[in-house]
């Protein structure tokens, strides 16, 4: 069971990385009890719902997008090893490489989640299953195009940049798609941002309380950006590694 | 093999990663590519093997490069190589750095492209070759990867091929069952090769590429490396391997083809490039002479002129000697000097620009 193996080494190897996983689930924690739980009462009138609520879906979209985009970070610290050259003169296919990266980056994501999940539970957020359920399912599937980003960014940037390019990155993602509370609510801009796959993040948990408002918008947002970013990743592997 | 555990039989089993499941252990493993090959059978492969199958001879090469030329900006680093290298051949890309070896070696892996020119591994293009699981590699440069113990990077690796060798045996071979639980970024340069060198082995495959394998080993180590290569080569695996250690490549390679500039500037067993490197510089004042009558004497590789002064390159000065006298009775000043291994290795490998080192004795 060849993919198997590296499948399972490269989960051991994100979960060994423990700083970094420690980091990307404490982060969005940190900020959800710093801001929500001196307003565990408040209530967010525009959207209906009480301000823990509210800020939670925010942080769950913001911690995940962080944790789907560090697998990037491995495969940046492989390439400036040579590891990813030793790689490629063996039977190891990219593509379950990448399938392996993008499971990485959802076991990391996914304890981010929860975790947010359970911080929104002590500020007095009580969901349904089914609600909980859809949105954890509606995030997973955000994620796609910051896994994507992650891997891009993984052959392109070097190592010391990193850090920073995929900083910048996922606070701008989290900013305008509304992590932080939304920007726009109306006009152009509105329309502007919604053309961002973080702004569907974010909408999971909405969506998921409203039972069931998830538009074909969304589906066509994450989808564009996944089908353009998947030949963008083709063309950053082929630009990193020299095939034609 | 602590912590994460992945359950059983949780792979789909599509087509998909059909490729990638371990073939049949039991099957007996031949040393011959096609044998091996067809030992690795699995679904997906079968169009891989009557491809193989349809274009190879049993004859055929291990390794075919054709007019290899590959270019970076304005430096030139491979000029035109020519080189066929036989199943169960032992070479050595010999050359000083820069020579152009480390780039020949990426067009044979396929790790770099060529500019012009084309290269086939066991009859096949080399991500075909690689694809199948027939290569096994050590690259030049690079450190290992972070977060994995020496045995775990081993196992990995051994995952990646069809008929991998026993991953103990392996990290006894190269003396790092000791190591297998340190972690990769913890060791030593000498440590970090020796386990470079396992995850090469543990491969088990037909074409075995090392680029400067026993850099930064000390003496001891590259005598148990080599003791270990010898083992592998007694298999009957292809193995080509890059070096600037004239040593090394005398020692333990079937064949050396001396790099230098990015073209081959000789190829033969050891034997014949020793005869090559022992060569003599005759050095005589001869101002009026035809130089093409002079590289028609018997024994003379070369000639040159610098000034009144001829100088003449021979595999064999006691033949050209007499011939010189005879010839060109008004010769004066005559010396011969003998160049040692490493002189002569310098010799074939220098810049053509330079005038060649004074070797007349004073």
């Amino acid at each position: 069971m060849s993919a198997a193996t590296h499948v399972r080494y490269e989960l051991l190897r994100s979960f060994r990385n423990r700083l970094t996983w420690a980091l990307s689930l404490a982060l969005p924690l940190v900020v959800y009890y710093a801001v929500a739980s001196g307003q565990r009462h408040a209530f967010v009138y525009a959207a209906g719902v009480s301000f823990p609520l509210y800020f939670m879906t925010g942080m769950a979209a913001y911690g995940a997008m962080f944790a789907a985009i560090g697998p990037g970070g491995r495969l940046a610290r492989d390439r400036a090893r040579g590891w990813t050259r030793q790689l490629r003169i063996t039977r190891l296919r990219v593509r379950t490489d990448y399938l392996a990266k993008t499971l990485a980056a959802y076991l990391v994501a996914l304890p981010a989640l929860v975790l947010v999940f359970l911080a929104g539970v002590t500020l007095g957020v009580r969901l349904g299953a089914a609600q909980w359920l859809e949105m954890s399912g509606l995030l997973l599937i955000g994620l796609v195009p910051f896994v994507l980003m992650g891997i891009i960014l993984g052959h392109l940037v070097a190592t010391d940049a990193l850090v920073p390019v995929m900083g910048w990155l996922v606070v701008f993602f989290a900013l305008f798609g509304g992590a932080f509370g939304s920007l726009f609510n109306s006009g152009a801009m509105l329309t502007v941002v919604k053309g961002l796959p973080s702004y569907w993040l974010v909408h999971a948990g909405a969506a998921a309380l409203l039972h069931g408002d998830w538009p074909a918008e969304g589906w066509i947002v994450l989808a564009c950006w996944t089908a353009a970013l998947v030949p963008l990743a083709v063309l950053a592997y082929r630009h990193d590694t020299g095939e034609a | 093999m602590s912590g994460f555990a992945w359950p059983r039989g949780w792979m789909p089993p599509s087509t998909e990663w059909g490729d990638l499941r371990t073939p049949g252990r039991g099957q007996p493993q031949s040393l011959t590519a096609p044998a091996a090959f067809l030992a690795t059978t699995s679904a997906q492969q079968a169009c891989d093997n009557h491809h193989y199958m349809t274009t190879v001879s049993a004859e055929s090469a291990g390794i075919r490069a054709t007019g290899l030329t590959k270019s970076y900006g304005s430096v030139q680093a491979v000029r035109g190589i020519d080189l066929v290298i036989a199943p169960g051949e032992t070479v050595a890309l010999l050359g000083p750095n820069g020579a152009g070896k480390t780039t020949t070696i990426d067009m044979v892996l396929g790790l770099t492209r060529p500019d012009a020119g084309s290269v086939s591994v066991f009859g096949v293009p080399p991500a075909t070759a690689v694809r199948s699981g027939l290569v096994g590699g050590m690259l030049q440069t690079g450190s290992l990867p972070d977060c994995l113990r020496v045995r775990e990077l081993i196992s990995l690796v051994a995952s990646y091929y069809p008929q991998p060798l026993d991953v103990e045996d392996v990290l006894r071979r190269t003396e790092l069952s000791d190591l297998a639980e340190r972690w990769t970024t913890k060791l030593s340069g000498g440590q970090a090769q020796r386990v470079r060198f396992a995850s090469a082995l543990v491969a088990n495959a037909d074409l075995l590429v090392l680029d400067e394998p026993t850099a930064g080993i000390d003496v001891e180590g590259r005598h148990e490396f080599w003791e270990v290569m010898r083992g592998v080569a007694a298999e009957g695996k292809t193995v080509v391997f890059a070096t600037h250690y004239l040593e090394e490549a005398d020692a333990f390679a079937d064949r050396i083809v001396l790099i230098a500039r990015g073209s081959i500037v000789a190829d033969g067993p050891a034997t014949e490039i020793k005869a090559k490197a022992g060569s003599r510089t005759v050095r005589a004042t001869l101002p009026v002479v035809d130089l093409s009558s002079l590289r028609a004497l018997p024994g003379v590789m070369n000639v040159e002129r610098h000034g009144e002064t001829v100088v003449l390159s021979c595999a064999d000065a006691d033949a050209a000697l007499p011939a010189l006298f005879a010839r060109f009775p008004e010769v004066r000043d005559v010396e011969a000097a003998g160049g040692s291994l490493e002189e002569a290795f310098l010799e074939l490998t220098a810049e053509p620009v330079e005038p060649r080192p004074k070797e007349v004795a004073e």
